[in-house]
């Protein structure tokens, strides 16, 4: 248990997704200057990422992984070389899933959501994360963690980031320096901010 | 099919390196431009990787385009991407496989970087494949240009090297100069970037983007 708690924490804070792996960039810096739509798209990349990571882990280990067809017949196979295509396709139709779901039992949900799903199909930050769970060996249980840790984390930079960003509407930036420079360095000051996580140890 | 003039190649190419430059002037394929900039060597094979598949599946997509059905194009299209990028990470663990050991995930994620589908989406939809197969290179080649160069500054400054190389000499060290530890690490990956669109937009004769 202190395990899988260490290990959540440590996705939000210490191995940000954004800020440490700079997952998801292109929407991190589209969408984060109203705070109202980024905590909307924030909540859809943690309820997309807490899906696609386990199930992910299921078809790696059911059918990808070196050996795991063993019990059709073929222990040599190693079918781990497909795991992009077969991953980015579980999270476009995941996605596709979850907002038909949305769509029909909670419009109210879909009208704050609905807009961002097809954006997460193609954001960096999932198939990331459904990578970085097969390179670094998590069981199911871990999977759903670092999922569900990796979006928090991803949410908190983009909520951060946009809440930063309307404040700065009238600060005088350098002609030039204004809009996407403004925000990367405005990104590089948050990155500092949450190594200062990394002397944390639980 | 015929050839265009060597101009109108041209004019294609200055777009895609400079003066639309897909990561300074759109914006677009950031995500994976950062992570691997902190040695030159991964820097340049990440963008050579990334120059051939925007290239081949621009070409491929803008010869398929009047049989693809519109309302299925993201599909397909994620589809020959993600087979290209298979194609050459298995080359890349076949003949680099240290670098590839140090890009680790990031080469798969080519497949969602923006640049592959919006080179897909806004150029090889609408043109025919030589044209496509130029713009994929233009646009590759101009995010292996910023790649190259924030990669340079962060390796020059964070180790004081250059490809790997040590070019810092002994004497500078003995004086006092330190290696910038920040440059290593993920922030000196943003001012870098932050700075050389400061320092893009500021440069004449480049229009800078609408406020």
């Amino acid at each position: 248990m202190g395990d899988l708690f260490s290990l959540f924490i440590n996705s939000v804070f210490i191995g940000n997704i954004l800020l440490a792996y700079f997952l998801g960039m292109c929407s991190f810096i589209a969408v984060s200057k109203n705070v109202d739509t980024a905590a909307g798209l924030g909540f859809a990349v943690i309820f997309v990422l807490s899906v696609t990571s386990p199930v992910n882990w299921v078809i790696y280990h059911g059918l990808l992984a070196p050996g795991a067809l063993s019990w059709l017949g073929y222990p040599g196979l190693d079918l781990s070389f497909l795991k992009f295509i077969t991953f980015i396709a579980v999270i476009a139709a995941i996605t596709q899933a979850v907002e038909m779901v949305i769509d029909r039992y909670s419009p109210g949900l879909y009208a704050t959501l609905g807009v961002f799903l097809p954006l997460i199909a193609v954001n960096c930050a999932i198939l990331g994360t459904s990578l970085f769970m097969v390179e670094r060996n998590y069981t199911f249980i871990e999977s759903i963690v670092f999922g569900a840790g990796s979006g928090t984390g991803w949410m908190l930079a983009i909520v951060t980031m946009a809440a930063i960003r309307k404040k700065a509407r009238y600060s005088d930036v350098p002609e030039g320096l204004q809009g996407f420079g403004f925000t990367m360095i405005i990104a590089g000051l948050m990155a500092m901010t949450f190594m200062m996580f990394s002397g944390i140890t639980l | 099919m015929k050839l265009k003039s060597r101009s109108e190649y041209y004019d294609i190419l200055i777009k895609g390196l400079w003066t639309q430059n897909p990561v300074a002037y759109q914006v677009l394929g950031i995500c994976s431009a950062l992570a691997v900039t902190v040695k030159m060597s991964t820097a340049i094979v990440m963008a050579l990787a990334l120059t051939v598949v925007t290239a081949c599946s621009s070409m491929i997509i803008s010869s398929m385009r009047k049989i693809i059905p519109s309302n299925i194009r993201i599909i397909v299209e994620l589809a020959i991407i993600s087979t290209l990028v298979i194609v050459t990470d298995q080359v890349l663990k076949a003949y680099f496989y240290d670098i590839s050991k140090q890009l680790s995930i990031f080469v798969g994620l080519i497949i969602t970087n923006c640049i592959v589908l919006g080179r897909a989406e806004a150029f090889a939809l609408a043109n025919d494949p030589i044209d496509s197969f130029v713009d994929g290179i233009a646009n590759g080649l101009g995010y292996g240009l910023i790649l190259v160069l924030v990669a340079f500054i962060r390796e020059l400054l964070g180790s004081g090297t250059f490809l790997g190389f040590q070019v810092v000499p002994q004497f500078a060290y003995d004086l006092g100069f330190q290696n910038m530890g920040l440059m290593v690490l993920a922030p000196g990956a943003f001012f870098v970037i932050g700075l050389l669109v400061w320092l893009k937009n500021s440069l004449p004769g480049i229009s800078s983007q609408k406020k």
